[in-house]
Formats: structure tokens, sequence, C-alpha cells
């Protein structure tokens, strides 16, 4: 479980986070969602301890994650930045075996290469493994650092816009196999600006304006049209098309 | 395997290197010429070595290729030492000094430079170290510019042998260094490689390699301390070469085509012997010429990074 109790942050002098608290059970995938400048990815970097708050804390399965090295931290969850870099030369199976470096510090044992293969094949990446990342696509790259996330096989997986820049074809693959994980095993938290694809994908929602939490729980019994136009100053629709729930903008 | 391969290509060649420039036109008396050669080699392997660790080191700490440990002002700081012993000592009493003393001397001066340069702008962590960069290379300037007026203040004896001590020189490298030097610069190496597979993760950024675990504010600190042994070692050894780590990362970088640091250290460490020893070759036995090779050393290396900068792609 993550615990967030009364989580404040102040920037020159503004709140970029103001009083925040929730509680997330494990598993499942939960979308933050709200408009650009609402504290979605300060939330998420104060998740995972790398930014901290002025005050407040955040327990993750029972562990203040502020107050530990980065070496327990990285069991407890992985992070996957906005834009991650790769390394030249780095192939896919080498970028996904780095996942595991909080299990071996350095010194794979034969646990953490079967893993990696186990991570290769959960995201189809078996037949690229010997090439470089550099030389993937932009869907084939994401999904990639997806992968080294879910190799580290931590409890919770946390993704700061993972589809940006990717056309629906390969955002589609990366929320599929997100959702496979999450039920099966590590909850996955990650920040979204497609609603339509956090309406059909997320099980909750922790909905963000101005550093506060707007609304927070089960996507289907929380989010409506009216929490969406509140949440956006602009007028919203929640719908269905092909039985696959869409949210219109007016 | 392929840059295993290449890795033992190029030790193969500092192999090849070293038996020419030991062997070639041997003559009698054997023991004494080789025992000179010999000497000489060893300094053009400890400083090669050194300078192309230390870069290959430095470039992935700072998360950037055109760079070198001589940026943030290590051959400046050298020169304006220099500088300073000749004022205070006269270019004869600099010469009486025990050359241990002078040697251990400057190369704490130098470590404790940079040690105290690096805790006091990465005390609250590594994420600013362009800051540092910055810092080093106004810090140089300024110690380039206090050298400069403190050099036209001494006799023109004296003068000359400022300039002599800020060109690097293997024409007259004091073997009883050498141990001392030799030890120091394999303990170093060897650190360099225990930080390898950390080093690998650090190549990520330090976002990224501190969610995978990785004390990227310690092993910063760790690695620039090793940076720091292995510049002030060799530079006290020999003398400034500021472009030679350049010119032999990059080259370890295009030639071993790996990310792994195990493998790209050594080969940086190999090939900057190399370029010393084949050019001290090929200028001392071929051409018959005594002083260039430091020069043509620091020509080249400039070169290559005019080439990297100009082909790097704008993000």
């Amino acid at each position: 479980m993550i615990e967030v109790e009364s989580l404040s942050l102040h920037r020159a002098g503004l709140p970029v986070l103001a009083d925040v608290s929730l509680r997330l059970p494990n598993g499942g995938v939960t979308a933050i969602i709200g408009p650009n400048g609402a504290g979605k990815s300060t939330l998420l970097h104060c998740l995972a301890g790398l930014i901290a708050p002025q005050s407040g804390r955040v327990r993750v399965e029972g562990v203040d994650i502020h107050r530990v090295r980065e070496a327990e931290r990285a069991l407890l969850l992985s992070l996957l930045t906005q834009n991650p870099g790769a390394v030249p030369r780095l192939s896919v199976r080498d970028l996904v075996g780095f996942g595991r470096w909080p299990h071996h510090r350095g010194r794979p044992g034969p646990t953490d290469h079967a893993l990696v293969e186990a991570a290769l094949e959960r995201f189809d990446l078996l037949p690229l493994a010997g090439r470089e990342v550099e030389a993937l696509s932009g869907g084939q790259r994401q999904r990639v650092f997806v992968a080294m996330a879910f190799a580290q096989a931590t409890p919770w997986m946390l993704l700061d816009e993972p589809l940006s820049a990717l056309d629906p074809k390969f955002a589609r693959d990366i929320m599929e196999r997100l959702r496979d994980v999450a039920t099966a095993g590590p909850g996955v938290v990650l920040v979204l600006h497609d609603l339509s694809v956090a309406a059909r994908y997320a099980d909750r929602c922790i909905c963000m304006k101005q550093g506060k939490i707007l609304a927070a729980g089960a996507w289907q019994s929380t989010v409506t049209s009216d929490l969406l136009t509140r949440l956006y100053d602009t007028p919203m629709r929640l719908a269905e098309v092909d039985g696959q729930p869409v949210v219109l903008s007016a | 395997m392929r840059a295993e391969r290449r890795l033992g290509a190029l030790a193969a060649l500092l192999v090849l290197s070293v038996g020419f420039y030991l062997l070639w036109n041997l003559r009698a008396p054997f023991g004494f010429i080789l025992g000179l050669r010999a000497e000489r080699l060893v300094a053009l392997v400890l400083v090669g070595a050194a300078s192309g660790a230390a870069t290959m080191v430095f470039q992935t700490l700072i998360g950037n290729r055109l760079l070198t440990p001589g940026i943030v002002g290590f051959d400046a700081l050298y020169v304006f030492l220099q500088t300073l012993l000749v004022m205070l000592l006269g270019g004869a009493g600099l010469a009486q000094l025990p050359s241990p003393l002078l040697f251990l001397g400057e190369t704490a001066c130098l470590m404790g430079a940079a040690l105290a340069l690096f805790g006091l702008l990465l005390r609250r962590g590594a994420g600013d170290l362009i800051r540092l960069v910055l810092t080093g290379v106004i810090l140089g300037v300024l110690l380039r510019g206090l050298a400069g007026f403190a050099q036209r203040l001494l006799e023109p004896s004296e003068f000359a042998v400022v300039q002599q001590a800020s060109v690097a020189s293997f024409n007259a490298v004091d073997g009883t260094l050498l141990p001392f030097a030799a030890v120091a610069l394999l303990l170093a190496l060897a650190g360099a490689l225990w930080l390898a597979p950390a080093l690998d993760l650090a190549a990520l950024g330090r976002i990224p390699a501190r969610t995978l675990g990785l004390g990227h504010d310690r092993l910063v600190m760790q690695g620039l301390a090793l940076v720091a042994a292995l510049v002030a070692v060799s530079t006290a050894l020999v003398g400034p070469m500021a472009f030679l780590g350049l010119l032999a990362a990059s080259l370890a970088q295009q030639l071993v085509t790996s990310h792994r640091h195990v493998l790209l250290i050594p080969a940086a460490a190999v090939l900057g012997a190399a370029i010393l020893v084949l050019g001290q070759f090929v200028f001392e036995r071929l051409l018959g010429l005594q002083s260039a090779l430091a020069i043509v050393v620091e020509f080249a290396g400039g070169l290559v990074f005019l080439a990297l900068v100009l082909k790097r792609r704008p993000r």
C-alpha cells in the first residue's frame, strides 16, 4: 500500500502540492490526471522519493520513502521518467538487465538473467534483444523502458507520461501490457494526459488541480462529466463508443 | 564477445609498440640501453593509461563525451604551482629540492585542490555537475592569468625553467619517481575498474540511476577522487597533457563497441599508453626528434575535440 499524509511542497512561494493525502491499495492501474501545472509529475516524483516534500510523508509498504537509501527504495518501486535517455551501444537486453541492478548491485546471477529473459518475453522484446536501444522507434523504445521497470520486480511501478509522443497503436500496446502486469502483480501508477486511455484502462484515479486532490477513488464511481469539466475548466463529457469509454471535449 | 576481442587487439597493439620501442636498433651495451629505454617506456605507459582511464571515468560522471579532467583547471593549477615554486625558490633552488618530495608535494596539492573543489560544489548532491565544470573553467582562467602575471616578474632564466615545466616531457623523467607513480596509478585504475558496473548505470543519467538504486552522489565523489588521483600523479610526473585523454577515450568509444566500463576503461588506458609509446617510437627512433611528442599529441587531441564538437547532433 502507498500512504501519503499531508504532503506539501512550495516552489518560489507558490504551492506545488498542498496538503495532499491519499491511500492506494496494492495492485491495479491508478491514473493521475489533471490540467498542466496541477502537480501530477511532482506528486509522482514525491511518491518515488526523488523530491523531498517540505512537510508530510510517503510510506510505501510501511516504509517512509524519504528516509531510506536509494538501494532500499529501488526494491519497493520503479520509476519511469518522461523521455528517458539511452546510452550509445546499449542493447535492449542490457537495458532491461539494468532493472535487476537493485537486486544484484552489479554482479548478476542466474536468477537475474532468467528474470531479464522473462521480462523480454513478456513484452515481446526477444526478437529485438540484441539491437541497440538508440536504433529503435519511439514506441519500441518505450516498451523496452517499461520492461526494464517491470524487471525491477517491485510492488509498485510509477510511470510519468509513458504515452507521450506515441501514436495510438503503440499507446494502446503499452497500456494493454501495463494492464496485464497490474492484474497479476505490481500496482501501476501513471500520469496520463489522454483521458480516453485513462477511462479505458484505469481502475482508480487521482484528479489533481492546483496542487490539490480534487477527487480520488475508483474510476467508475468517481469520474463524471461534471468532475472533468471542473477539473479542466472546459466542458467535457464521458461517453461510450463501440462499448469503449471515451472522453469528449466539447 | 566482439568488444572483448577488440580490447584484446588493442592490448596486442600496445605490446607490439612496447616491443618496437624497446628492441628497435638495439645495440651493445644492451643492458644499459634497455634500462634507459625501459625507464622512459614505463613513464609513457603510466601517463597514457592514467590519462585515458581518467577521461573515460570523468566523461561518464559528467555525462558529456567532449570534456576532459583538464577542463576543471588541473593544467592551469600545475603551471601556477611551478611558477610559484620558481618565484619562491628560484630556478636553482627548485632544482635542489629532492624530486620525490617535490613530486609528492605537487601530487598532494593537485589532489587536495581537486577534492576541495569537488567537495565544495557537490556537497548538496551531484545534481549540478555543469556548475562544477564551469567553476573549474573559470578557476583555470584565473590561475592561468595569475601564472602569466607572475611569469612576467621572473628573470629570463627562471622564466625558461617555468616554460620547460609547463609542457609535458618524457625526456627527463626521474626514475626514482616511477615506483610511487606506478603504485598510485595501479591502485586508482583498480578502483576505477571496481566502480565499472556502477558507471554503466550512471551513464543513464542521475535520475534513472537513482531510481535503479544507485547511490549516484556517492559514486560521483568516489569517481572524481579517482580521476583526481590519476590526473594529479601523471601531471606531477611529466607535466600537463590536456587532450591525450580525450583522444584515447574517443578512440576507445569508437573501437570498443560496448557501453560496459569494464571494457571501456581498460581500452582507454591501453589506447592512451599505445598512442604515447607509438608516438615516441616514431618521433625518437624513426624521425630522430626528441621533444615534439607532447605537442603533436595535444595537436591531434585538439583536432579530435573539434571534430567531435562539429559532428555532434543538436538536441
